[in-house]
């Protein structure tokens, strides 16, 4: 590790995709993620890479394709109407098994919205985005460094598992600065694996589709898929805990919001609360097993996101109803103060203690019967 | 015994799924012998498109991606930047180039990205069941014009050769009629100069050809070839519209 640096989000993820290995990067401007393609215009000559400045979205996520197919570790970022324009070729890209790395510095939505930070587009990211039966692996950073350190993984991921894999940031995390240490350069050649698309020299001719008119043909296209997708949800999951072993009131954020509930945990500790949070790193695959595991220990959940609740409905999946979920979010551009946070933790747990008394007088009724 | 008629290593010897009188066969063709006579079937790869040509890798013996609808010149513009030394050709249709794919054609031309564009041109959208393209005539009654294409409510057809001359990084545009083999020899020679151009490495280079769809004009083979000259021929003039290297 090299000395610390003070960077943007947006430039950090930069640079550390070009110290991945990243030699071809193509995006089109949107706020809150312009650093990346300036910084990027500037970088990958230097780095001996293709930095194209797209004439739409659409082209950017389908030159990646055609990067991708020639062997070349390649990227687009944007930001939340961006990245909806992208998930046709997302889709094609799933399907025809092909490495991508796709950012998403999410801003406030629906439509044009604006460009204050949000997360609104949880759904988009893990629930699929475009059409058909299709995963990309989905990580949440919720510090500038987590997000250097992510963005190296996540061209990794791609590679390994041959599937889109999606930085799911928002517009704080993209703009703001923080002190981080860059990985070093690594050399990554183009690949000559045998999928990648170079000219059939000396071998069969190779192609690469998604379009397989036999029925029977493409449900076994699917399965393949499915079955991939099993074993990344099988391998790949991350999240963190912070005093979860005896934790009554269980938090669960990520990205940015999750700094702020992490400091809310420690404040409510102090005030006699036992409170924890989950950090999900992957959101897909998501920590189901954890939050499953704590949702029977636990005795209430709080979820908090920058939305009017899309992660929490993963959440409410994981604790199979066996634990009340409270939700707390806001959409729009608007940030999550401290003071609000721990509000919201010390009412919850004030609900759910009065509930558990209620529940025990209850009992003792029953056990005084004669 | 002398060999003076072959088929092309550059296509595989399978049937193809064309109509009677369809003039993807022929680009094919066109294309494989021109292919073979450069000796790049190893370094070649065509983007197919969304269409009729989609099953086009089913045919070529060489490497073949496909690409969503109209982004064909995107994804040509991804693998050419990695790899310069591949020959990489955008085959596509009129609706993928020129309706849905206008902004990728535009721009790929404009950059003058060292990819060639096989553009078949037969005035409407075949594999969908004949509705309007940007080619169709005015007149021309198709799926979706069933009262024949009005331009006071669907524009005049586009001349894609014409309006991409206007870029500096278009080398080469030219168009030929697959009628006869007069025209399908003319046709030939433009396109192996479009891809010299390519292995050259001087710019963008584009070939029009103007191709029957007997099936969805209604007409039979031979009408349809007639149809193409009578009708499209005055509307898409053959011939080399741009050429900056004479």
């Amino acid at each position: 590790m090299t000395e610390k640096r003070l960077m943007s989000g947006n430039e950090a993820m930069a640079e550390a995709a070009i110290r991945a290995g990243c030699r071809c990067y193509f995006g089109y401007p949107i706020t809150p993620q312009n650093e990346v393609t300036a910084y990027m215009a500037r970088r990958m000559p230097e780095a001996g890479g293709v930095f194209i400045q797209s004439e739409s979205e659409l082209a950017a996520i389908n030159m990646v394709l055609g990067a991708s197919a020639a062997g070349c570790r390649s990227m687009t970022s944007s930001s939340s109407p961006g990245i909806s324009l992208k998930q046709e070729g997302i889709s094609y890209i799933a399907a025809m098994e092909l490495p991508a790395v796709i950012a998403n510095i999410m801003r406030g939505g629906p439509g044009l919205g604006n460009i204050a930070p949000s997360q609104s587009d949880y759904f988009q990211a893990v629930k699929g985005g475009g059409h058909g039966d299709y995963r990309q692996i989905v990580l949440g950073p919720s510090t500038v460094q987590e997000l250097v350190d992510l963005t190296v993984c996540s061209f990794d991921l791609a590679d390994e598992y041959r599937m889109p894999v999606v930085i799911l940031g928002d517009g704080l995390l993209g703009q703001m600065m923080e002190p981080v240490s860059m990985p070093g350069m690594r050399h990554v050649e183009i690949k000559e694996e045998e999928w990648v698309l170079s000219g059939c020299r000396g071998r069969a001719p190779r192609l690469l589709r998604s379009l397989i008119l036999d029925p029977g043909d493409l449900a076994a296209h699917n399965l393949h898929l499915q079955e991939k997708y099993r074993r990344v949800a099988a391998r790949e999951v991350r999240f963190e805990s912070v005093f979860t072993d005896d934790a009554e009131l269980i938090v669960v954020a990520y990205g940015t919001p999750a700094r702020v509930c992490r400091a809310a945990v420690a404040a409510c500790r102090e005030k006699g609360i036992r409170a924890g949070l989950i950090r999900p790193i992957t959101l897909w695959p998501f920590p189901r097993e954890e939050i499953s595991r704590l949702a029977s220990q636990a005795s209430h959940i709080l979820v908090v996101e920058m939305s009017h609740g899309q992660m929490v409905e993963d959440v409410l999946l994981s604790a199979e109803f066996r634990v009340p979920v409270s939700f707390f979010g806001k959409a729009g551009g608007l940030t999550f103060h401290i003071d609000e946070v721990i509000r919201k933790m010390e009412k919850t747990n004030q609900k759910s203690k009065i509930k558990n008394q209620k529940a025990k007088s209850k009992k003792q009724k029953h056990k005084s019967k004669p | 015994m002398e060999i003076i008629y072959e088929r092309p290593e550059s296509l595989k010897d399978v049937r193809t799924h064309y109509c009677a009188g369809c003039g993807h066969g022929v680009v094919h063709r066109i294309l494989a012998e021109i292919v073979d006579e450069l000796g790049i079937r190893e370094k070649t790869v065509v983007i197919a498109p969304v269409g009729c040509a989609v099953l086009a890798y089913d045919y070529f013996n060489f490497d073949v991606c496909e690409a969503p609808h109209g982004r064909t010149p995107a994804v040509a513009t991804g693998m050419k930047r990695v790899r310069p030394s591949n020959v990489i050709i955008s085959y596509q249709g009129d609706g993928d180039l020129a309706a849905i794919g206008m902004a990728e054609i535009i721009h790929a031309a404009n950059r003058g990205e060292r990819i060639t564009v096989v553009f078949v041109n037969n005035g409407l959208y075949g594999m969908t069941g004949g509705q309007m393209a940007p080619t169709t005539l005015i007149g021309q009654r198709t799926a979706t014009t069933p009262m024949g294409r009005d331009f006071r409510e669907c524009g005049q057809p586009i001349k894609v050769c014409e309006l991409l001359s206007q870029f500096e990084g278009v080398v080469y545009a030219a168009r030929c009629a697959i009628t006869g083999p007069g025209n399908i020899i003319k046709g030939k020679k433009m396109l192996k100069k479009a891809l010299s151009i390519q292995l050259a490495d001087l710019g963008f280079s584009i070939v029009e050809f103007l191709s029957a769809c007997p099936t969805h004009w209604k007409l039979t083979p031979r009408e349809a070839v007639q149809y193409i000259e009578e009708k499209m021929v005055p509307c898409f003039p053959t011939g080399v519209i741009k050429d900056t290297i004479k």
